[in-house]
């Protein structure tokens, strides 16, 4: 029985077995790299995808558990060009190998989506689950202020 | 005891092997020393490509893992260019060491190797440019000059942008590089200023820039199930059922190339294992789950942590095996002194934990073999997969492909090895994929290391000797890699008597390889702590103690060599960091309370210098919370990218925090460790507060990938003693009784 997946506002019809995770149908099924593999076992984060608006990981995600809900992935994010979480990413100059980057970044929107303003500590409770093997979380803490100002300036988050 | 400097020499090359040459060779030549390659001269017109719009592409020539080189490399091309940063375009390079050079990642050699070659390379361009422009004008070169991109004739007042004139300039015949003339610094306007990552867009957009994420028509995913025992091989497999599984297209039993040495090498070859070839990576690793196999174990099986632990307090018992160095009379010092401080320490195995792990896309057709590779050393890859394949190194291309960090992991290159020698087996081009488990429990890790200390002090307070008993891995005189030890490093040549030894009979069956800041990761933390447990039992303030020691002129043919710059450190500089570093911190007016407290550590390795204070608060269950951490760094005279070099600052720091919380045991053979619930990493709200200084000195630049990680974790712990009195002597914290909070 295929799975209809909507990703990034977009319906695909997917025929795999409904325990798939829901990782391995973004990147080797529909050709959305930008999720990363990093563990398998949901505790480095490179894998965070939003789900209805939630940031959640991929990696153990049974495919058919998120059959009509709304995926976003990293490539299907912005609206425009770029969100302002990525905006945040360039100006602040976060990566470095960069590989954990947009699984860091989901999990930024999914934060600013609900704290529009956060402080040090709903960043610290909010990316605890996201693993930087370069070290880049100062950088990370200080692009998630950034963006917090360019969404408000924007008008509030999307 | 022969104790003259070219007896060091040649013990420290045995010892060591690989990296410990760098100890004594410039970096170029240790690069021809270990490829018996000398490329021949740089060539401009291979480094940049202007197109006739004005547009400018730079190749990024080294692998780029997460350490800024893709950025700063072109930077220095660019500034001696005189273009405009905004116009560059960067394009990453690929393996070819007859193109561009010495391609490699590692020894925070990137920016000493190119620092003065690349900057030619641009000057000479340029200088191609100008000359065509004074051609086309028919006025004098010496006339012309050059701003973002335009060649300029002030007295008439003509002008022509780069793309003009490009068609003309590739013509000519590139000038020598060493005759071309360079900007003067105060000029200018690319090197010393913050240039963004130049792959940040496909970074946070998610386009498929990483190794994992290479596709190839007709590719096959593949998974290679190794024995939990290193190099232990495969009796009987049911691959015949595994065959049956959904997607599975190929299931192969590997027999494997590994070299028969009591020695590993950090290249040994083709691990055995069951490789499945599925048409997606999932399938091939579910198939994986329903895997049979039985393994002929070898003698690999008898090995474990327990039994390496009692092999070092062993050895501690006899006299060294051997002396790497050693000065001055220290049992009449130790004699004489009047306070004898002796101590015992001991480091882990620690994994990589790339957090893109292991894998590699290689096609092989027709005898010849295309990859795409994450690897730290092209060279190496080319060597590696045109033997496993049989065919010449001619015949094998190298795409160098962003890595989801490298840290010294992907020198080994077993990832490349095995796509290579499957793709030949398929037919068809392969992507191998290794799990998480794979990578932890199949790394080249860092060497374990157990120190026995002996000091003593004058009635002043004043280190008079120091003895040093280095237990490790080994063979005969034959040391795994980067297991050994050089007997440059500090405090050596600034005691008055000094005795380095080493024990190193431990047989070990796994693989060890270089992780950041090879070999002194894990010593810094025993060296620099045991200086500050001498300061203490003097009295001292353990800043005073080694300022005093790096005010002495140090032995001959130890510490600071200036012909050598990998020899030991400058006291002059190392001293300058340490000053540094206590005038940030204000570790002169620190406080002094119960539970709260500060340490200071230096260290000089891969030709740089730096120095951090830690400021750390305790709890009555032992759980440390780092508060702050001060780092003052002497990179030389320039910092290319100073915002990144900055962030690559914060990144090791936080990279040595996690060290001290990880390890790697080995039970029957077998790694115990094999995901990050049983592995930490530093997670957000453990990250301090950290404030990094750069100090310009007169020097030539050099790297900055390492050099920030020793002295971390001994500014740590020496901060756990002060608030304590607790000394941390064993790594990680659990092993003794610590945690961070």
């Amino acid at each position: 029985m295929p799975i209809t997946l909507n990703v990034n506002r977009k319906p695909h019809s997917v025929d795999v077995p409904g325990d798939t995770p829901l990782l391995w149908i973004l990147r080797d099924v529909l050709g959305l790299k930008g999720t990363k593999y990093g563990c398998g076992i949901t505790l480095c984060g490179a894998c965070t995808v939003l789900v209805d608006g939630h940031a959640v990981r991929s990696c153990i995600m049974p495919v058919r558990s998120v059959e009509n809900r709304m995926i976003t992935t990293i490539e299907g994010l912005a609206d425009t060009v770029i969100h302002p979480v990525q905006q945040a990413w360039e100006e602040i100059d976060v990566p470095q190998c960069g590989y954990c980057q947009p699984g860091q970044i989901m999990s930024a929107a999914a934060l600013l989506s609900t704290k529009p303003k956060p402080t040090d500590a709903d960043i610290d409770s909010a990316m605890s689950g996201n693993l930087c093997r370069c070290g880049t979380y100062p950088r990370i803490r200080e692009a998630i202020h950034h963006a917090a100002e360019l969404l408000a300036s924007k008008g509030g988050t999307r | 005891m022969n104790s003259d400097r070219r007896s060091f020499l040649k013990i420290c090359a045995i010892a060591g092997g690989g990296f410990v040459l760098e100890l004594h060779e410039t970096p170029l030549a240790l690069a021809q020393a270990r490829r018996n390659f000398t490329p021949p001269p740089l060539e401009p017109r291979a480094f940049v490509h202007i197109a006739p719009d004005g547009s400018v592409t730079i190749m990024a020539k080294n692998p780029e893992g997460g350490q800024g080189v893709k950025t700063h490399l072109p930077m220095l091309i660019a500034e001696e260019l005189d273009i405009d940063w905004k116009d560059v375009k960067v394009e990453q390079a690929d393996g070819d060491q007859k193109l561009y050079g010495f391609q490699f990642l590692g020894g925070s050699t990137a920016t000493p190797m190119n620092w003065d070659p690349l900057r030619r390379v641009g000057a000479a361009w340029r200088q191609m440019l100008v000359s065509a422009a004074a051609t086309a004008w028919g006025v004098p070169e010496s006339e012309c000059s050059t701003k973002a991109g335009r060649a300029l004739h002030s007295a008439s007042g003509r002008s022509a942008g780069y793309g003009e004139l490009v068609a003309k300039a590739a013509s000519l015949t590139p000038p020598a590089l060493n005759s071309v003339k360079l900007k003067k610094a105060a000029d200018y306007t690319i090197i010393g200023t913050s240039r963004r990552n130049v792959d940040n867009r496909a970074i946070v957009t998610g386009e498929p820039i990483f190794g994992i994420d290479v596709e190839l028509p007709g590719m096959l995913h593949a998974v290679l199930h190794k024995c939990p025992v290193f190099g232990g091989k495969v009796k009987t497999a049911n691959t015949e059922e595994i065959a049956k599984m959904p997607g599975v297209r190929k299931v192969l039993i590997v027999a494997g190339t590994l070299v028969d040495d009591k020695v590993i090498p950090l290249n040994p070859g083709l691990e055995p294992g069951v490789a499945i070839l599925a048409d997606t990576w999932w399938q091939a690793q579910s198939a994986r789950t329903s895997l049979k196999v039985e393994w002929d174990f070898g003698a690999g099986a008898s090995q474990s942590s327990a039994s390496f632990a009692q092999q070092a307090a062993d050895a501690f018992k006899q006299p060294f095996e051997h002396v790497v160095g050693e000065y001055g009379n220290v049992d009449a010092a130790l004699k004489g002194a009047s306070k004898v401080l002796e101590a015992t320490y001991a480091y882990p195995f620690l994994p990589h934990n790339t957090l893109e792990p292991q894998g590699s896309t290689a096609s092989f057709k027709d005898r010849k073999l295309e990859i795409w590779s994450t690897t730290q050393d092209p060279a190496a890859v080319r060597r590696l997969t045109a033997r496993i394949t049989g065919i010449s190194e001619s015949d094998v291309t190298i795409h160098m492909i962003r890595a989801g960090g490298s840290f010294g992991r992907r020198f080994t290159n077993d990832d490349d090895v095995e796509a290579a020698w499957l793709s030949k087996q398929a037919g068809q081009p392969v992507k191998i994929t290794w799990s998480r488990e794979d990578d932890m429990t199949h790394d080249n890790y860092r060497a374990a290391g157990w120190i026995g200390l002996k000091a003593g002090l004058d009635a002043k307070g004043s280190v008079v000797a120091w003895r040093q008993h280095f237990v490790t891995f080994g063979d005969g005189k034959r040391t795994p890699f980067d297991a050994g030890i050089n007997p440059h490093e500090f405090p050596a040549g600034y005691t008055p008597a000094y005795q380095l030894g080493m024990s190193n009979s431990i047989l070990l069956g796994i693989r060890t390889g270089p992780l950041r800041a090879p070999q002194v990761n894990g010593r810094a933390f025993v060296l620099q702590s045991f200086l500050d447990e001498l300061a203490f039992a003097a009295g001292r303030d353990p800043l005073d103690l080694q300022l005093e020691l790096l005010s002495r002129p140090p032995a001959s043919g130890f510490g600071f060599q200036p012909q050598n710059p990998f020899g030991g450190a400058n006291p002059e500089r190392l001293r300058g960091v340490l000053e540094t570093v206590a005038e940030m911190s204000n570790w002169r007016k620190r406080k002094k309370e119960k539970g709260r407290g500060m340490g200071i550590a230096a260290f000089f390795c891969h030709m740089s210098y730096f120095a951090d204070v830690a400021d750390v608060s305790v709890d009555s269950q032992n759980r440390i919370t780092v508060h702050q951490i001060w780092a003052a760094g002497d990179l030389g005279s320039h910092v290319i990218n100073p915002r990144a070099a900055e962030s690559q600052t914060f990144g090791g720091i936080i990279d040595a925090l996690s060290q001290m919380e990880q390890e790697i045991t080995l039970a029957k053979g077998e790694v115990e460790q094999d995901n990050f619930d049983k592995q930490p990493l530093l997670r957000m709200p453990q990250v301090p507060k950290i404030e990094v200084q750069f100090r310009k000195t007169e020097f030539s630049p050099t790297g900055l990938g390492e050099p920030m990680l020793p002295p971390v974790i001994p500014a740590v712990t020496n901060a756990v003693f002060a608030a304590t009195g607790k000394r941390i002597r064993t790594l990680p914290l659990k092993r003794s009784g610590f945690a961070f909070a």
